[in-house]
This record gives C-alpha cells, sequence and structure tokens, in this order.
C-alpha cells in the first residue's frame, strides 16, 4: 500500500461537519446505516398504510376512506414494502456486511455505491411525495397496463409510480453490479467461492436475478412511460396493442424479484443457525447449489401469475410444472436447516428465535405457493384473499422474520452495543402472534371468495368476523414494532457495551472491534478454511479470541469523500421529473429534464476526473 | 452504470490484489453488458411483435432503405477494428498509433449517429412515420433510438478518452481506461449486428 503523506482526505477531514460527512460518506458501514434507517422509515409508513387497510377492511359496509384513497394506500403498501423496505433492508446488510464477511476493506466501486444509496433514498422520498399532492399512485404495485394507461389513470398517480420506480431500479442495478464485482474480486486470500459464508452467496445470487430482471422491468417502465407521456400505444388495444405484453413483461420480472426478496433472507439465517446451535451449516454445497437453481428456474416460471388470462393448456402445464419443481431445492433448503440444528447445542438467543418462526412461517408460506402451482386450483384462488395470505407469509414470515433475526443477530457489530434479550423476545412472540392472527385468517377469508383489492364488503358474507381477526392481529404486529423501537432506543441510551464476538461467530466480521473502524481489518486477512474464525479458535484452544485491540490506522489507504454521487443522483431524479412534469406529447425533453442532464453529465466528468484515494483518518 | 466505468482515476492495475484474474473495473463492465443484454433483448422482442402492426401508416417495406443502413453497419463493424488498433497503440505506448486510430473511431461513432438523425428525420418528414403513427413505428424507434444513444455516449466517452490520450494521460498503465471503453464499444457494435438482420432485413424479406 503507498503512503503519499498528508492527502486531500486526511488533510480536510477534520473540518468537516458531520452532516457533510454523511453526504459525502463512501465508507460501506455508514451507507449500509443510512440504507437501514431510511429504509426502516417507510416500512413504518408503509406499515401504517397496511394499518389503515385493515381499519377499512375491520367491519362490513365501512366508510373510513374512500374507494380512491384505498387504491392508493394498498399500491403504496406493496410499492413500499417491496421497493423501499425489504430490499434496501436487504441492502443494508449486503453494505455493512458483504465487505467485512469476505474480510475487504470496502466495496469494488465505494462511490457508486453512494450513489445506489443517494438514488434509493431519492426514489423513495419522491414516491412518498405523492401523498402531499393527494395523487400516490392506485393501480396496484404491478401496475398493470392498459388500467395503468393515461385513459384509465388519469392524474399524476401513476406518473409518481412509473418514474419512482424506474429511478429505484437504477438504485438496484448500479448496486448489483457493485456487489458482484465486489463478491467476485475482492475476497480475502484464501477465500475460495466454496470458502464463502453462505450470506454472501445468496447476495452473489440476489445480484444475477436483480441485473437480468430488473431490465426487463425498465423496458416496461419506459414503454407505459412513453404511452403515457409521449402518446405512442404499446399497451393501447384500441391500437392494436398486445394486452398481454405488460403482464409478460413485468412477470418475467415480477417472479425473480420474489427471489430477490426472499434470498438474502435464507442467507442471514444460514449465517445465523449454525452460530446458535453451535456447529457448522449442515450440507453448505447443497445450499449453494440449491440457491442456484431456484435463481435459474425462477425465470422460468413467470406466467404462474397469469393462469387466469387464459394462456391455454400447454403453456398452463409448462409453468405449472416448472413452479413445483422450485419445490425441491426449497425443500432441499428447510431440510438443511434442520439438519443444521438436528443435534446442535442450541443457544436460545433473540436471533435464534427469528430464525426459527422464519423457518416455520416460510414452509407455511411454501405450502400455500405449491397450492397456487396447480392451475386449476390457481383459478379458485387468483385474485382472492388467499393469495394475499400466501405473499405474506413468506414476504413477511420469510423475509421480515429473517431481517429482523439479522438485526438482532448483527447490531452488536453494526452499533458497539446489545440489543435487550428480554425486549427482543417478548418483540418476537407479540409478532408471531400478531403475523398468525393477521394472516391465517386470510386463507379463510380468501376461499370463501373474499377477492383482494375491494375496499368494503357487504355484511353476512361470512366475512365479518376473520376480518375483524385479521385487524386485531394487525394492530398487535405493528405493536411488536414498537417494542423493537423500544429496544432500539432504549440500546442506544444505555446498551451493554458489545465485545467483538457476542455470539462465538465463525465469520471474519467477529474478528474485528464492534463496532467496525473506518478500515475494518487493521491487517488484511488471510483465509484457509469454511468458517475461519472457528478455525482459527480451535486451533488456539480456546473459546473466544482476545478481544482484538482498536489501532490508529495510519498509512491505510481508503477511498476519499464525494460529493459527485449525490449530485449525480439529484440531476438524474431532476431528469425523470422533468418528463413527468412536461406532460404534453411535444417529443423534445422540457427544460427541466434538461437541465437534470446536464448536471448528470457533469457530475459523471467530475466524478470520473476527482481522485479517489484519501487516508484513514486516526481516531 | 456508465459512471463505473468512467472511473478514470480509479486505483492503478496492480496496486490492489483481486481474487479474479481480471481488473474490477473490466469485471464490472463484463457485468454490465450481461444486464444490458436483458435490456435490448426485451426491445428487440417487442419489436418483432410488433413489426406488423402497421394497419395505418406506412410500414417496414415502405420505409426501409438498405444501402444507407449498410453504409451504417459498415462503419460500426469498422470501428470496432479500429478501437482495437487504438487499444494495441496506448498498450504500447505508441501515442501516434493511439491517436489516429481512436480518432477513426470516434469519426465512425459520428457518423453513425449522424446517419440515425438523418434516418429518422427521412422516416419523419418524406415518409410520415411519426413516432405514433403506429407500433411498428413506436417500437422501431424506441429499439433504434436507445441503441443509437448508446453510440452516442460510447462516442462521448471515446472522445473523452481522445481528448485524455491528446494530453498524454493514457500511458501503457492506463490503457485500461481505453481497454474498458472498447469493451463497451463492442458490445454496442454486436447489439446492432443483431438490429441489422432481425429489424431490417427480416422485415422486409417478409
Ligand atoms: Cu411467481
Amino acid at each position: 500500500m503507498a503512503t503519499s503523506a498528508l492527502e486531500y482526505g486526511h488533510a480536510t477531514a477534520a473540518k468537516r461537519s458531520v452532516l457533510v460527512e454523511w453526504l459525502t460518506t463512501v465508507d460501506h458501514k455508514k451507507i449500509g446505516i443510512m440504507y437501514g434507517a431510511s429504509a426502516f422509515i417507510f416500512f413504518l409508513i408503509g406499515g401504517l398504510e397496511a394499518l389503515v387497510i385493515r381499519t377499512q377492511l375491520m367491519r362490513p359496509d365501512n366508510h373510513l376512506v374512500t374507494p380512491d384513497f384505498y387504491n392508493q394506500l394498498f399500491t403504496m403498501h406493496g410499492t413500499t414494502m417491496i421497493f423501499l423496505a425489504v430490499m434496501p433492508i436487504s441492502a443494508m446488510f449486503f453494505n455493512f456486511f458483504v465487505p467485512l464477511l469476505i474480510g475487504a476493506r470496502d466495496v469494488a466501486f465505494p462511490r457508486l455505491n453512494a450513489m445506489s444509496l443517494w438514488i434509493f433514498i431519492l426514489g423513495g422520498l419522491f414516491l412518498n411525495f405523492s401523498f402531499l399532492l393527494g395523487a400516490a399512485p392506485n393501480g396496484g404495485w404491478f401496475g398493470y397496463a392498459p388500467l395503468s394507461s393515461r385513459m384509465y389513470a388519469p392524474g399524476h398517480n401513476m406518473d409518481f409510480w412509473v418514474i419512482g420506480l424506474q429511478i429505484l431500479g437504477v438504485a438496484s442495478l448500479a448496486a448489483g453490479v457493485n456487489f458482484f464485482t465486489t463478491i467476485l474480486n475482492m475476497r480475502a486470500r484464501g477465500m475460495t467461492l466454496m470458502r464463502m459464508p453462505i450470506f454472501v452467496w445468496a447476495v452473489l445470487v440476489t445480484q444475477v436475478l436483480v441485473l437480468l430482471s430488473f431490465p426487463v422491468i425498465t423496458v416496461a417502465l419506459i414503454y407505459l412511460m412513453l404511452d403515457r407521456t409521449f402518446g405512442t400505444s404499446f399497451f393501447n388495444l384500441t391500437a392494436n396493442g398486445d394486452p398481454m405484453l405488460w403482464q409478460h413483461l413485468f412477470w418475467v420480472f415480477g417472479h425473480p424479484e420474489v427471489y430477490i426478496l426472499i434470498l438474502p433472507a435464507f442467507g442471514i439465517v444460514s449465517e445465523i443457525l449454525p452460530v446458535f446451535a453451535r456447529k457448522p451449516l449442515f450440507g453448505y454445497s447443497a445450499m449453494v447449489f440449491s440457491m442456484a437453481f431456484i435463481a435459474f428456474l425462477g425465470f422460468g416460471v413467470w406466467s404462474h401469475h397469469m393462469f387466469a388470462t387464459g394462456m391455454g393448456p400447454l403453456a398452463d402445464s409448462f409453468f405449472s410444472l416448472a413452479t413445483m419443481l422450485i419445490a425441491i431445492p426449497t425443500g432441499v433448503k428447510i431440510f438443511n436447516w434442520i439438519g443444521t440444528l438436528w443435534g446442535g447445542s442450541l443457544q436460545f438467543k433473540t436471533p435464534l428465535y427469528f430464525a426459527l418462526g422464519f423457518i416455520a412461517m416460510f414452509i407455511m408460506g411454501g405450502l400455500s405457493g405449491v397450492i397456487h402451482a396447480v392451475a386449476p386450483a390457481d383459478l379458485q384462488q387468483t385474485d382472492s384473499y388467499f393469495v394475499v395470505a400466501h405473499f405474506h407469509y413468506v414476504l413477511f414470515g420469510g423475509s421480515i422474520f429473517s431481517l429482523t433475526a439479522g438485526a438482532y443477530y448483527w447490531w452488536p457489530k453494526m452499533f458497539g452495543k446489545l440489543l435487550d434479550e428480554g425486549l427482543g423476545k417478548a418483540h418476537f412472540w407479540v409478532m408471531l402472534a400478531g403475523f398468525n392472527l393477521t394472516f391465517f385468517p386470510m386463507h379463510f377469508v380468501g376461499l370463501l371468495g373474499m377477492p383482494r383489492r375491494i375496499y368494503s364488503y357487504p355484511a353476512g358474507l361470512g366475512f365479518d368476523t376473520l376480518n375483524l381477526l385479521s385487524t386485531v392481529g394487525a394492530f398487535l404486529l405493528g405493536s411488536s414494532f414498537l417494542i423493537f423501537s423500544y429496544n432500539i432506543i432504549k440500546t442506544w441510551r444505555s446498551g451493554a457495551q458489545a465485545p467483538a464476538d457476542p455470539w462465538n461467530g465463525a465469520t471474519l466480521e467477529w474478528s474485528i472491534p464492534s463496532p467496525p473502524q473506518e478500515w475494518n481489518f487493521a491487517v488484511e486477512p488471510i483465509v484457509t478454511e469454511k468458517d475461519p474464525l472457528w478455525g482459527l479458535k480451535r486451533a488456539a484452544g480456546v473459546k473466544v479470541l482476545p478481544e482484538p485491540p482498536r489501532v490508529s490506522g495510519e498509512g491505510i489507504h481508503l477511498p476519499a469523500p464525494s460529493w459527485w454521487p449525490l449530485i449525480v443522483s439529484v440531476g438524474f431524479l431532476t431528469f425523470l421529473v422533468g418528463i413527468m412534469v412536461k406532460h404534453a406529447s411535444a417529443f423534445p425533453f422540457g427544460p427541466i429534464s434538461i437541465a437534470g442532464f446536464a448536471i448528470t453529465l457533469y457530475g459523471i466528468y467530475k466524478w470520473a476526473y476527482e481522485p479517489v484515494d484519501g487516508h484513514a483518518p486516526t481516531t | 452504470m456508465t459512471t463505473a466505468a468512467l472511473d478514470l482515476h480509479a486505483h492503478d492495475a496492480g496496486a490492489h490484489h483481486t481474487s479474479m484474474p481480471v481488473p474490477s473495473r473490466k469485471l464490472a463492465m463484463w457485468v454490465f453488458i450481461a444486464s444490458e443484454c436483458m435490456f435490448f433483448a426485451t426491445l428487440i422482442s417487442t419489436f418483432v411483435i410488433y413489426r406488423d402492426s402497421h394497419a395505418k401508416g406506412p410500414g417496414p417495406k415502405d420505409v426501409f432503405g438498405v444501402p444507407l443502413v449498410t453504409a451504417g453497419t459498415a462503419v460500426l463493424l469498422f470501428s470496432s477494428f479500429f478501437v482495437v488498433m487504438a487499444l494495441n497503440g496506448a498498450q504500447q505506448g505508441d501515442r501516434k498509433k493511439l491517436l489516429r486510430w481512436l480518432s477513426l473511431t470516434v469519426l465512425c461513432g459520428v457518423f453513425f449517429v449522424g446517419m440515425q438523425v438523418y434516418e429518422f428525420t427521412h422516416f419523419v418528414t418524406e415518409k410520415h412515420l411519426g413516432y405514433t403513427t403506429n407500433l411498428f413505428a413506436s417500437s422501431f424507434y424506441t429499439l433504434t433510438g436507445f441503441h443509437g444513444t448508446h453510440v452516442a455516449v460510447g462516442t462521448l466517452w471515446l472522445a473523452t478518452l481522445l481528448k485524455d490520450a491528446w494530453k498524454g494521460r493514457i500511458p501503457p498503465a492506463k490503457a485500461l481506461n481505453l481497454e474498458i471503453a472498447a469493451l463497451y464499444w463492442h458490445f454496442v457494435d454486436v447489439v446492432w449486428i443483431i438490429i441489422f438482420p432481425v429489424v431490417y432485413l427480416m422485415s422486409l424479406g417478409r
């Protein structure tokens, strides 16, 4: 590592205010924390939307909200939870932990990483800004065209959705390129692919899905934007537009997207179970291959979302069979998790509670998923609350349980404090009870015939009690996150200081101080086996390694902070907002778009010519 | 996304250990290209679905002229060869060779974009094929327009590198900067090699 004395980064670091430090940071840990904090706020907003929905449905013939506002609520609830909560909370873990788990000092492209963050935050704010104009998206998270075209969806509602999703897509794609490269190229010496922590494998496979599926939705969104703004007819049936085009393009993206939401969760649980069972992950390579197989099959099953469109027996059979096939690698994973627990000396800490909750809830969601794979059965269930029950069991029971497990597991590493165990377990039980009370009755109310996305229902159809139960459950579920928030505040104020390795971990992040210093590893680690930290402990004959010292970091090269990622993100947002505001059918871009384009281009040039090397500030 | 690859002053090659025998920026460009394949695959499929949707207004046989597009194709093909020669010059530290071939590449890019601007103008004003005339038009202009935008971005990028090369800022140790741009340029070229037969020739031969 070259050391050129007193470079830019070092000399100015002391003068920077805290705000400027966070706005210009390229440190993957700070970026991860910002991902997590903003995503948690969006998660709470999405949860609030769900509570209003449940209050509206609490009893028959309720008129708490107008039908149109109800449409906005369920559209934004779905869009928020998928794109602004689960994906970026996963991204928090990618950012903070992938470099630590592979023994790197940062990601491959730190400034690009910052750009992903800012584009995500701006896109999320932009989407939610629509509420202030009373024009939140109202066409469902899937935005089916032509229903979402200007003819059937006038007003700016769906413009916000079309533009917002394009913005968020760019953030995901940039992060996809970054993390794929980071994982392949920044691993510590000796960390072969088959020695990588299983979470890193999950991230790698997830990025492949992002990289190959997001371009498809991007094109679909561009078509829809052109239809809405420039007067084309890609989805206009009267002008020979294909009524199936949107559905195909959307679900070619949409099905891989569900694995983008669940594979990181698989990875987190696969890290937690071995640590709290005190034995290595059962069937590591089977876990890796099953993830790859799930991802591969995930691109060949999209039309199982379209059985009701009448594709014909051949297509129905193909997509039915392909979908059922996915149950096999998924089953492999579940058996391996159970195999990991089998015979282990289980340490019943909060992360394990949530991980076990994940397995149980995910199995239930998986089972109703296999039912949907049967095309004739799906015709009965499609667009009913049975489907709502199914995907909440996999997305909440699966993803959110696992992400929460990850939060309790990695909190001490991120913030140097251990979350309270008692409150954590209370959080778990309230969440488990609230979750099942909310979503289990939806199976029944769905099979009784209650359709999705209706804002009210008449009394006497047998829906009343079940809906009331769901609403009570939803408030219980919401309150579990109040416990979590209280836990966070309490820990912040007076939590126990966490050691470097509070759980007897197996992976590299536990070998460095909590929280890590800016350069992560004072000495770049060398890896000779899977679960490297357990190997070290075995070799030293100890249960806990001595607490690693905090060092000065003098002479360690780190990327310098930069304004350009933020500026490029603002320019890009301005460019797309300009298209939305223009709204006339004349083709050339309006002045706002041109200004945004100019800012973006200028930012990219300054970025490209900016020196990247700085120094670690001494602490 | 292209910003990553535009990272002209990232770490010097060899200064950092990489797990794979490929510099990170080059790997990132390959990954980006993989993603772009899906982008263009979607655009091309849509065109194939919609090329016969021209009940109103002109269709492919009424507007497409082969000679001009063939010239554009040839120019783009040659430019891929030129950029390889330029890269060779950069790697050998032969500044004259680098400048000569790189300027030829940039010229090809400018010519191609110019050809497309002329083609679009010609279609709109003389053949009366507006952007929203029919679905054939919309899907054609969208596909080739996005490809043309990629060519324009590549031309701008290569022109920037030409400026760098002029100032002597691309020594052999920094040839990677050009190599990544060349990789992108080849990809844009390959996409056109698919568009040319699928969009022009096959639509005419039906
Ligand atoms: Cu699916």
